[in-house]
């Protein structure tokens, strides 16, 4: 098993005729994704061929979901459209929708999560900015390259997308049961805390990877529940020791500001939670090695 | 984006805040100008994006456009906590009898924005909110409800603000919400925000940031941007797309991902401290796909500056195939020889990940004497910062 996304889960596309919609469906299914279809209003009714697998093109992703039973939306669509897009998702009740546009205003972001809590908090939303899920074995919702890691007993929670296919990458040979890319921007639907909640519920989870990175306080707040709330191993790794104050480094997130959000402070706080911090990716795969052996 | 107060002052008065007439000048003339139009006694600040000006001399008060022109002469060019200041702005004066607090924000941790409002504004407010945190409102804003009239009798009643104000108070709540929105800021505040004693309650100050996502709603924000304090290299960089801060080391650094490079920027950092202190020269995150183009892109910004003696690439192969990537920097370097660039410093390349045994491969049949594979991310690190101390 895994969390929020398995083999099970039937997943659409929101932004599938798009270029990298279509080119990551491609991928999704690729990677055994069951991938049942896409939304576009101005396509619907038509059919896209992947490959020999020809995906029929819904109106909205109520009609989606009615026709199809998918649980899972995977969005591509523009920064533009985000917002709408998740909007519709929200209100046909879909349960978990990955966001991977990248650019996506916060005011929009933070207006499709009100909207969400508004409606009862019943869609799992991951993102925006983000490179997904995947559970390696079962299924792959977003762009995460589904060939780096077998399924394995590891979770693994992170801000950054190729700092989490690093430490795929380096804990290959133990795998893992799922890899969740949170994304790097001010707001997020899904944070570190839900994730660590779920990995410690899910039975086939033996121990998380936490990567964080300079900003915020979440890795700070993720460190208080992990205190009072995880008792599996959690080995964490932020990024961003060395940069400088006041400037952003490529997510928006992630800049510091006064004394807040450091990775000294971040690591400080992990560390007191008990959670073994590596000062670089191979440094954390170790210590993972070490938990896991 | 941080604004400069003139610019917050002028975005402020658009959106129809009360606020005091006032200039930017960037010469002493220009500032005489500026005092001649506003009549009578005007103040002369220092436009700089960091706080404390006040108490660094960057604020004074001059009694008409001789006096504006010599207090501009002494601020304009002065330093303050490391940034110069080019620009003043001129305001008229206010006779100020109470200062206030008034802002909006986003608040990450709880996924929403916030308020801040207190009577107990002015130069100490975060010591007032530290030490009678009872006279500080934090309300949260729901972003689709906004503030209405309840929300701003709310931020009034919160911040304790006199009945005499209060319905100022909550329009300019409103009315600055309404701003806050329409622009597609993170950061609205204004301190003071004033009664003087007209018993009108005006901005007297604007600190606004503003979110560069949302750039396509607003073409005008481009504009905001000074030009004169950006770095060149930066600004090349933005027009190719690239996302590059200038950094003040030795290493030029070159990958895929934000959070890759910033965890790169991390150990060249460590493996500096043992060769004699190099540091990273820049943050240059070329994103997913590396293609020939864009990687020749990046190597020329990264190469273009000076104090670089050696450049790292650390690229993990997601999407993007090493061999791809591999190929990319071959036809970079000879893309760069083509435009005339001659490039003399190593580079030392980690490929990792999606066919990374083909990348290698490729570096290593290309055979350019520049170019040095090193297999693993912390011994590549450790190469390129050797080089860097050797060629410093």
């Amino acid at each position: 098993m895994a969390i929020w996304l398995t083999k099970d889960s039937k997943v659409i596309v929101q932004g599938m005729t798009g270029s990298e919609g279509s080119k990551h469906t491609r991928r999704m299914l690729a990677a055994g994704t069951n991938v049942v279809g896409g939304v576009n209003p101005r396509k619907a009714g038509t059919t896209v061929d992947f490959d020999g697998t020809s995906l029929p093109v819904f109106a909205s992703v109520a009609d989606a979901m009615k026709e199809t039973g998918a649980d899972v939306t995977v969005i591509f669509v523009p920064p533009q459209f985000t917002r709408s897009a998740v909007v519709e998702a929200i209100d046909a009740g879909i349960d978990l929708a990955v966001v991977i546009t990248e650019g996506v205003p916060v005011h929009d972001t933070a207006a499709f999560w009100a909207h969400n809590l508004a409606a009862g908090n019943k869609t799992r939303i991951i993102g925006p900015n983000c490179p997904g899920i995947a559970s390696p074995g079962a299924s792959n919702a977003g762009i995460i390259p589904a060939d780096i890691t077998p399924q394995g007993r590891i979770g693994l929670v992170s801000k950054s997308g190729t700092l989490t296919y690093q430490l795929m990458y380096e804990l290959r040979d133990f795998g893992f049961s799922t890899c969740v890319g949170i994304g790097g921007d001010p707001v997020i639907g899904t944070t570190h805390i839900d994730a660590l909640k779920a990995f410690q519920d899910d039975p086939d989870t033996d121990a998380i990877v936490m990567i964080g990175e300079i900003g915020g306080d979440a890795e700070e707040r993720a460190a208080e529940f992990i205190k009072a709330n995880v008792t599996k191993p959690v080995v964490g790794y932020i990024a961003g020791f060395t940069a400088p104050p006041g400037k952003t480094m490529g997510h928006a997130g992630a800049i510091i500001s006064g004394s807040a959000g450091t990775a000294d402070a971040k690591k400080e706080a992990l560390e007191a939670a008990g959670v073994k911090v590596g000062k670089t990716p191979s440094e954390t795969a170790r210590l993972m090695r070490e938990v896991m052996s | 984006m941080d604004l400069y107060e003139y610019q917050g002052r002028d975005l402020f008065e658009r959106h129809g805040l009360p606020v005091l007439g006032g200039g930017v000048a960037e010469t002493p003339a220009e500032a005489r100008a500026i005092a001649d139009r506003l009549g009578g006694r005007v103040v002369v600040k220092a436009q700089v994006k960091v706080g404390g000006r006040g108490k660094a001399g960057g604020v004074k008060l001059a009694d008409g456009p001789d006096e504006a022109e010599a207090r501009a002469a002494d601020i304009l060019g002065m330093d303050i906590k490391g940034h110069t200041v080019h620009k003043v702005m001129l305001a008229e004066t206010a006779d100020i009898t109470e200062e206030y607090y008034l802002s909006f924000l986003l608040d990450r941790a709880n996924r929403t924005f916030l308020c801040i409002a207190s009577v107990a504004g002015g130069m100490d407010i975060e010591a007032v909110a530290v030490e009678t945190p009872e006279k500080v409102a934090k309300v949260a804003i729901d972003p689709n409800v906004g503030v209405d009239d309840a929300k701003a009798q709310e931020i009034v009643t919160g911040g304790q603000f006199p009945a005499e104000v209060a319905g100022q108070v909550a329009d300019i709540a409103k009315q600055l919400w309404q701003a806050f929105v329409a622009e597609d800021a993170t950061l609205v505040e204004v301190n003071p925000l004033a009664k003087v004693g007209s018993g009108q309650v005006l901005c007297l100050d604007a600190k606004v940031t503003l979110d560069e996502n949302a750039g396509f709603r607003h073409p005008d924000h481009e504009a905001l941007v000074d030009q004169s304090a950006v770095d060149p290299l930066e600004q090349a960089a933005k027009e190719k797309d690239l996302n590059y801060v200038k950094l003040d080391g030795e290493v030029g650094i070159i990958g895929n991902g934000a959070g890759l490079v910033m965890s790169t920027l991390d150990v060249v950092a460590y493996a500096g401290e043992g060769h004699g202190g190099v540091k990273p020269a820049n943050f240059l995150d070329i994103g997913g796909g590396a293609s020939a183009a864009v990687m020749a892109n990046g190597l020329e910004i990264v190469l273009s500056d000076p104090s670089v003696k050696s450049v790292f690439v650390n690229v993990f192969g997601g999407i993007t195939a090493c061999d791809e990537v591999a190929n990319g920097i071959i036809q970079a370097l000879a893309l760069l020889g083509e435009r005339g660039e001659q490039v003399t410093k190593p580079l030392v390349v980690r490929l990792d990940g999606n066919n990374a045994e083909a990348g290698r491969a490729i570096l290593d049949g290309a055979n350019n004497p520049l170019v040095e594979r090193v297999d693993t991310m912390d011994g590549a690190a450790e190469r390129a910062a050797e080089l860097a101390a050797a060629g410093k």
